[in-house]
């Protein structure tokens, strides 16, 4: 074992790449034409996009009959999709924001992609409640406003609380996404010589121009940012968790769900983000940008949050058998072994037992051996949901009105096809803006920042 | 050529120790009107250009604050006051459940009011006319060197001693940066051709756009508020049924509410034994007896009971009810007659209520009374 010299803080960014370089690595996809790869992925999404078209078609026009929705489980996947894509947002927040809070560097090399990947899943989650409603194109009366029927929304309802935490969650990470993304613009803008690009380009970088005046003023923003995003993100998922423990469905009523929530969230939003940067970085050559250091952070925290999750779920059902609650501990007992016990063990295998694989260090280094166990992940998270949804629903207190939920071709088609609309945008992003950061990479390059005597 | 108007000098250094060095020396020297230009934030460099400390966190306090108790009075205003209602049986300001909205508003209105007063106030963005946009020295410092620019405008400014202090420090390059005088004397009209036919398209867009949606699209399928649903009307035709009737008859045997089926079917004795007027003789229950008769019996029986259809022989006349036989029959049976029917006559069951039958039994007696008046009744 090599020894490691803990006196000095190694660099996230591999190697010392001249900034000049760092302007060209990552920029040369915005300035060379898309190859042939990037057109079988876009059309493989497209085709995906196209059978979520078609099922949100056959949705809105035949109605939600067309899903496998009934009485007694009147969520079905609608709200399984929601759930998860909304928890696939939390990763981008959770790196750009708390890890910006905790002085964690080597946030920098994925910080502009997770965000971004937190805009395409809210943008993906929202679409969920509403075309749940049936009638998406009246999701205006979800919003007060005064209105000719004098009515106003019901701020006891957690349902609203959704609204309101998803809709300011889109909001703030479009914002915090779009100020980190202005210098990014400029230095874009001045390394073009395409005409239109130039004006799209001035357009949106305002004119800034690197003033370190406005620089202080800009850290100052980012890190208010920041701070309010990182209380913001634990609300958003506490408020979805609210839509299930609020109510009194047995299985659903523990104040577990927001903190279990939560860490499933950023759980399957690491593993999500770890994904899809495993091909970034190789297809980008973002290889000493985006380091194997990083990608194993990243699957140390997959590790805890992942404990975590076990954890939650064993509490469950210790809960559930300390309360003396008939109905909620036959509700845990069918989960396991009821009707849907294969999903409930899908869940567990995926999400307790195979991140523990992450404790070896070869394991957490092995770029296809993190990639099969991220995909695991997510499988296992999406089940986390259908889990929590289905079984509670279909098997409550009332034997009599026990019912089962089969899912129907429209139901697997707007699944599929949410996977379609989130990777389509993905691509265009990864096409029309830098992935990484331009000016948070050279900020952290060895070497970029005065050394000390100069500061003091 | 028109004469240059000088903007500042500006100095380029290779790292990020020399433009630091530098900065501290600038504001030594004494000049005011200075500014670096990094790629990126470089740590130390606002307390080596002397920069006070960023004022933007009060203002997200103060925004945050507003966005906090706006809410607030909102939820309060709306779930108190303007529209209360009982949900859950919970007081109508019921505050706990009321933070997660206060919570997301006061970040939602932080964030943006704060990010928009440090771009639009502060920085006074957006602004592509700066004189340092479009240079040579924009290129360098947006990539990978530093610059540090100072003013013509400064007091202490003057071309020769600014040359001279850039090459104290080190500056690699040194050059002067001039305003763009197209820029200057641009003076951009607002009623430009272009512009005005931009404003026109944008506005027929628009309009056209808000017209088709409120006046037509909201009228199309699936957008036209369940107008079409798959479901069967009256009288509709319906392929789910053998008989092709969307209307179902209801399961034999099926009693309607407040309605007692008749005892003595096909039993005119019995019902002429057991069945007795429940109702007393005064004026309303004969004029009812009166109107109800008028109406159902004296097409064919006449109005007084004589059998003179008014039918004009499109019907056999009824026989008269003054007969012997009917004056003696029982009420009962002559509610027999009329619940069931009696050789051509139909069933009034459907049209005359029970009461409405024993109010007309009671107009029969007195039509038949007075035809047949005793002697006792004219006393």
């Amino acid at each position: 074992m090599s020894a490691v010299d803990y006196t000095q803080e190694l660099s996230v960014i591999e190697g010392k790449p001249a900034l000049r370089e760092l302007d060209d690595l990552i920029s040369k996809p915005l300035e060379t034409k898309p190859d042939k790869k990037f057109y079988i992925a876009l059309s493989i999404t497209l085709s995906m996009l196209a059978l979520f078209v078609i099922g949100l078609g056959l949705t809105f026009y035949y109605g939600i009959g067309t899903w496998g929705n009934n009485t007694p489980v009147g969520w079905g996947f609608g709200i399984v999709n929601f759930v998860f894509w909304v928890g696939i947002g939390h990763a981008g927040t959770l790196i750009s924001a708390i890890l910006f809070l905790f002085r964690q560097k080597w946030r920098t090399g994925i910080a502009r992609f997770a965000e971004g990947m937190t805009i395409f899943a809210v943008m993906t989650a929202a679409i969920f409640p509403l075309i749940h409603t049936g009638r998406p194109w009246l999701a205006g009366y979800l919003f007060p406003y005064p209105n000719q029927h004098s009515v106003w929304v019901n701020f006891m309802s957690p349902l609203l609380w959704d609204v309101f935490a998803v809709s300011t969650y889109f909001t703030v990470s479009l914002i915090f996404w779009y100020v980190g993304l202005i210098p990014d613009l400029a230095t874009l803008r001045e390394r073009t010589s395409n005409k239109i690009k130039k004006i799209i380009y001035s357009i949106f970088s305002l004119g800034w121009r690197f003033s370190n005046r406005h620089w202080q003023h800009y850290e100052m923003v980012y890190l208010i940012l920041a701070g309010f995003a990182t209380p913001l993100v634990l609300s958003v998922h506490t408020i979805v968790s609210f839509d299930f423990a609020v109510s009194i469905m047995p299985g659903w009523h523990t104040t577990i769900f927001p903190p279990y929530f939560v860490a499933g969230a950023v759980f399957s939003g690491f593993a999500m983000v770890q994904n899809v940067l495993i091909f970034i970085r190789k297809i980008f050559n973002y290889e000493k940008i985006i380091t194997i250091d990083t990608l194993e952070k990243m699957n140390k925290i997959i590790l805890v949050t992942g404990s975590m999750v076990g954890y939650a779920y064993a509490m469950e059902f210790f809960i559930a058998w300390y309360s003396g609650i008939q109905a909620e501990q036959f509700t845990f007992i069918n989960r396991a072994f009821g009707p849907y016990a294969w999903a409930y063990w899908i869940m567990v295998s995926c999400n307790v037992l195979s991140p523990q694989l992450f404790w070896f260090k070869k394991i957490r280094r092995s770029i296809p051996v993190m990639f099969v166990i991220a995909v695991l992940v997510n499988i296992g998270m999406w089940f986390e949901r259908f889990v929590i949804v289905v079984t509670s629903l279909s098997r409550d207190y009332l034997p009599s009105s026990w019912g089962h939920f089969t899912p129907t071709i429209v139901d697997y088609m707007i699944l599929i096809g949410s996977f379609g609309f989130f990777f389509t945008w993905i691509l265009l992003f990864t096409k029309a803006l830098p992935v990484v950061s331009i000016a948070e990479v050279k900020a952290v390059v060895e070497g970029s920042q005065p050394s000390h005597h100069n500061i003091e | 050529m028109k004469e240059k108007i000088l903007y500042g000098y500006a100095g380029i250094f290779n790292t990020a120790d020399d433009v630091i060095k530098a900065a501290k020396k600038v504001k030594s020297n004494g000049y005011e009107k200075f500014d670096v230009h990094t790629p990126y934030p470089v740590h130390g460099m606002p307390k080596a250009m002397s920069l006070k400390p960023s004022k933007l966190g009060y203002f997200a306090l103060i925004f945050g604050l507003t966005g906090a108790l706006s809410a607030l009075l909102l939820t309060y205003w709306i779930s108190a006051y303007d529209y209360p209602l009982v949900i859950g049986g919970k007081p109508f300001f019921s505050f706990p459940a009321y933070i997660p909205v206060i919570f997301e508003v006061t970040v939602l209105s932080a964030s943006i009011a704060t990010v928009i007063t440090m771009l639009f106030i502060f920085f006074k963005f957006p602004n592509n006319a700066h004189p340092l946009n479009d240079t040579d020295y924009m290129k360098k410092v947006s990539s990978d060197k530093y610059g540090i620019v100072i003013l013509a405008s400064d007091e202490k400014f003057e071309e020769s001693s600014v040359e001279q202090f850039f090459k104290s420090v080190n500056a690699s390059e040194i050059f002067p940066i001039y305003f763009d005088i197209e820029e200057l004397n641009a003076n951009p009209k607002i009623l430009e051709p272009k512009f005005l036919l931009f404003l026109l398209l944008a506005g027929i867009i628009t309009s056209g756009a808000t017209y088709f949606t409120l006046n037509k699209l909201l009228y199309m399928v699936p957008f036209n508020w369940m107008m079409e649903q798959p479901k069967l009307n009256p009288q509709q035709k319906s392929s789910i049924f053998s008989d092709g009737f969307g209307m179902r008859m209801p399961v034999e045997g099926t009693v309607a509410r407040n309605y007692l089926p008749y005892a003595y079917k096909n039993q005119p004795e019995e019902a002429e034994k057991y069945l007795v007027n429940p109702l007393p003789v005064n004026k309303s229950i004969l004029e009812l007896g009166q109107k109800k008769y008028d109406i159902y019996c004296s097409p064919c029986h006449g109005y007084y009971g004589e059998g003179d259809s008014r039918l004009r022989g499109q019907f056999p006349n009824p026989p008269s009810l003054h007969s012997e036989k009917v004056r003696t029959w029982p009420d009962g049976r002559i509610f027999h007659v009329i619940t069931e029917g009696q050789n051509i006559m139909p069933s009034y069951s459907t049209q005359l209520t029970v009461d409405e039958r024993w109010a007309i039994i009671h107009y029969i007696r007195a039509l038949q009374r007075s035809l047949n008046a005793k002697e006792t009744d004219l006393k």
